[in-house]
């Protein structure tokens, strides 16, 4: 098999990834990166991030506003170091990506531009009008041209980690153009995979987003961490899922029930100014306003359409020209996917799957239980989102983690010997090379990808969605365990070798599966509710208990192996969660 | 779901097994809000495995899913099948070597990209804690539209230029050129003129702008080429006028 050696694997060129290969670029010029995705880069899903990402930026701001309302928009299940190390951060690698060109929006004196955003009690959000993430990744790109040390494997597909004595050494990948499995042999490996929402069938998330990183890691021995946690945006297009960012009620977006009644008021969010105030009615966290669409919903007060209850997004008093200048975006994707122009007409939403908080289990300098082996951005649970992400800091956190994992890479190189057992690389990298011909060879079983992602799809939605239970986690459990079992009766349509579509997505089912039983378990076993994990039979939150992050072990054949550790408390004890006008008392 | 059946004629290849391209016809029962993507998603899924192509946003950004569809070089997730008649004829996208199927080879696009030095060439050095460079609305509206570029290759499908010479540098990767050479904070005008102003850069276009005309994001193409086109000659005429300005 063909060895590719290089000092530092990143499997994931989105904004993690890449934000990664340009800080050990910087750092050595004389260190080689091997940066290798399933798609180009500039396709990686941080292109769809609309709204904007988060660092304080205002002399009324400070550091301490930016991580209270980080912890206590995440229910107190953030790490605080990681926090405050996050808050520091954001700032400067915010402005870094100023000097790389990328396009902020500006205000008259030329100084960057901020917005609010929901859950934030300061506007410390910076934009790119609303294609942030856009503007950031072909930033970061084009940026990543400029360092020779960094080389390129665009479209290749990741299958297994190379794990010897403990420490990570590299990774199988397959050369979509070719079908060849090549073996990356490595120093240090970081993942920066992105997330998995397309477990769940409507979701803001891209086809790529599968998890495929989690899996990966999770196989080879690191927990998942906080998996139950899985963010649902309150304002997706039905039918499509498309995101109509949190920017648009930022910018003064209202939300509306079936009588035209603003009911966040009716959820503890009010009061309902006519433009509302920072972390109140719209610009609550997305937790509840998922939530409180699910109560109106109930109470029969939400809009039927052919694709799901909506209730109505009113932008219509911004004007054509502030909707033009702040929200261009929006106003194409509501034109050309559901036929509403935003300047005329409310725009029908209604809540998606979004983002996960949880994943592979890292420590504040991105290193995971494995020597060697970091993970950073979405794929990755630091933690500093605990039970909810708030909007715009994941933008941040894909450049403060994803730079912090480069410096980590770098500084084991230094630290480490650059013997490798090629004998043991060369094994591991047959026996992933085994499974891939397993498939091939599989005949008779039936099963078909698109079908068994179906199943998947639905058990997730109907059993683990924005309220839970005992009884409806356990139903998923046992749906996705006979997935499971049947994934193995899967026969392979496409045989050849060339852009197989048809292997790539077997493998990213499997990967979706891992993910899937992971979360439904690490659902099942908090008993209690906390940010995005509401059960309808635990419904208070009960620190004494769960005031832990849930640690995911694999276990081969079974339910993965549940264990707990301390949340990291530096200087916020846990209090209550207060959004509306109880904030400002 | 609506009753209307959409025939598909899709363009199919596999070097491994075909001496060449021969199409294959789709019959897929569609819904009213569905884009062209969906109907071969619908393909993939339910009739055929082995139908390789390229997405992953479905909203217009990501720039994966540039197909020919009717012949126009279009992003396939944001063609509405209600704009489209009931037999549609899908191939890959024109000018570029087939993969396989719809899938194209991209090599040539991203040397392109590349060669024109897409990225800040700063006028001064600062460190992140100076902050940032200042830039007013109105600067940043210069190059703004130019920024836009996601990459979809549409405008290479339909530029005659590149049909004829593939050496041509072409529209998307000229155009971005052009948002650094706009760009108040850079100083990269010169650096990038080997490539822009070469006899493969901005001299290669014919001005034809079949490539705006196609691009999903309103970009202009053939706007940034014209106009680097008259600040090279401006250049050009400087160096000569002024003997000792370009050792
Ligand atoms: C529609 C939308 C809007 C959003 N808006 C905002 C916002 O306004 N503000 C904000 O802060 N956050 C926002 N988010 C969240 C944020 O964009 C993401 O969390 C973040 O961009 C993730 O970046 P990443 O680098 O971790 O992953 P991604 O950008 O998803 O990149 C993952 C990379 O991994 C590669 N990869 C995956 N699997 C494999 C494999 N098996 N082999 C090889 N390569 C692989 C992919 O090719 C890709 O390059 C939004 C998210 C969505 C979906
Ligand atoms: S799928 Fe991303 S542009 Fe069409």
């Amino acid at each position: 098999m063909n060895i590719i050696k290089t000092d530092v694997l990143i499997i994931g060129a989105g904004g993690a990834g890449l934000r990664a290969a340009i800080a050990i670029a910087e750092l050595d010029p004389s260190i080689q990166v091997a940066l290798i995705s399933k798609v180009y880069p500039m396709r990686s899903h941080t292109v769809a991030a609309e709204g904007g990402a988060a660092g304080v930026a205002r002399e009324d701001d400070s550091f301490e506003n930016h991580f209270n309302d980080t912890v206590t928009g995440g229910d107190w299940m953030s790490d605080q170091d990681a926090v405050e190390f996050f808050v520091h951060e954001a700032p400067k690698e915010l402005t870094q990506m100023e000097h790389w060109g990328c396009p902020w929006s500006r205000k008259p004196d030329g100084h960057i531009a901020v917005r609010p955003f929901g859950g934030m009690k300061v506007e410390r959000t910076w934009y790119a009008a609303d294609k942030t993430g856009f503007h950031m990744l072909h930033t970061l790109f084009q940026t990543s041209l400029k360092f020779p040390s960094i080389q390129r494997f665009d479209e290749y597909y990741s299958t297994d980690l190379i794990v010897v004595d403990g420490c990570c050494r590299g990774a199988t990948a397959i050369e979509m153009r070719s079908g060849q499995m090549h073996t990356f042999s490595a120093r240090a490996v970081i993942i920066a995979t992105g997330g998995a929402g397309r477990i769940f069938p409507f979701t803001t998330n891209g086809a790529i987003k599968t998890g495929d990183g989690m899996a990966m890691a999770y196989r080879a021995g690191v927990a998942l961490k906080d998996m139950e946690f899985i963010q649902y945006h309150p304002t997706g297009l039905p039918g499509t899922g498309i995101l109509i960012t949190e920017g648009s009620r930022g910018e003064g977006g209202l939300l509306v029930n079936k009588d035209g009644y603003r009911y966040l008021q009716d959820y503890d969010l009010g009061p309902p100014d006519p433009s509302p105030r920072n972390k109140a009615m719209e610009l609550g966290p997305r937790d509840r306003l998922s939530q409180a669409f699910w109560h109106e919903q109930k109470k029969g007060r939400t809009i039927k359409t052919p694709h799901g209850d909506v209730v109505h997004l009113d932008l219509r008093h911004l004007g054509e020209k502030k909707i033009n200048e702040r929200l261009p975006m929006v106003r194409e994707l509501a034109t050309a996917y559901v036929g509403v122009d935003p300047v005329y007409e409310p725009i029908p939403v209604r809540p998606v799957i979004h983002y996960t908080m949880g994943g592979i289990d890292t420590d504040i300098n991105a290193a995971t239980s494995i020597d060697g082996l970091f993970a950073a951005g979405e794929c990755a649970c630091v933690s500093i989102n605990g039970a909810n992400r708030l909007g715009s800091n994941s933008l941040t956190e894909i450049l403060v983690f994803g730079a912090r994992a480069g410096q980590s890479a770098v500084q084991i190189l230094a630290a480490d010997s650059p013997q490798v057992d090629e004998a043991a690389i060369h094994e591991q990298a047959n026996a992933a090379k085994a499974r891939i011909a397993d498939l091939f060879l599989a005949s008779g079983g039936g099963e078909t990808v698109s079908g068994l992602r179906r199943e998947m799809n639905d058990t997730m939605e109907s059993g683990a969605g924005i309220y839970r239970t005992d009884a409806s986690l356990r139903e998923s459990s046992a749906v996705i365990k006979d997935i499971r079992r049947r994934f193995a009766d899967i026969e392979l349509q496409d045989k050849s070798n060339v852009y197989n579509t048809d292997l790539i997505q077997v493998l990213e089912l499997g990967a979706m599966i891992d993910v899937a039983q992971a979360l439904i378990i690490s659902a099942l076993e908090r008993k209690e509710s906390r940010g995005s994990h509401q059960r309808l039979d635990f419904t208070e939150r009960d620190d004494k208990s769960y005031l832990r992050h849930s640690l995911a072990s694999f276990v081969k054949g079974g339910d993965p192996e549940i264990s707990y550790r301390d949340v990291t408390i530096t200087r916020s004890q846990p209090g209550e969660r207060v959004y509306g006008g109880g904030e400002q008392k | 779901m609506s009753n209307r059946i959409v025939e598909l004629e899709i363009l199919r290849y596999n070097p491994e097994t075909d001496e060449e391209p021969k199409f294959q016809t789709f019959s897929v029962p569609c819904a009213e809000d569905w884009v062209v993507l969906d109907a071969i998603n619908y393909i993939k899924d339910e009739l055929d495995r082995t139908l390789s192509y390229r997405w992953s946003c479905h909203m217009a950004v990501c720039g994966s899913c540039g197909m020919m569809i009717n012949g126009e070089p279009m992003l396939s997730c944001k063609s509405f099948l209600r704009d489209l008649p009931d037999r549609i004829r899908v191939e890959p996208l024109t000018n570029f070597p087939i993969e396989r199927d719809l899938v194209v080879v991209m090599d040539d696009f991203m040397d392109k990209l590349d060669s024109v030095k897409p990225f800040l060439i700063p006028r001064e050095e600062k460190t992140v804690d100076e902050g940032e460079f200042l830039q007013t609305p109105a600067q940043l509206s210069k190059f703004k539209q130019y920024t836009l570029c996601i990459n979809c290759t549409l405008c290479y499908a339909a530029c005659p230029q590149y049909a004829h010479n593939e050496g041509f540098v072409g529209p998307a990767a000229l155009a971005l050129a052009h948002r650094y050479n706009l760009d108040s904070r850079d100083v990269g005008r010169s650096a990038r003129a080997d490539v822009v102003a070469s006899n493969a850069g901005i001299w290669e276009c014919s001005f034809v702008g079949a490539c705006s005309e196609v691009c999903p994001h309103g970009v202009d193409p053939a706007a940034a080429i014209q106009q680097t086109k008259i600040a090279s000659s401006v250049d050009y005429f400087r160096d000569m006028l002024i003997p000792g300005r370009r050792s």
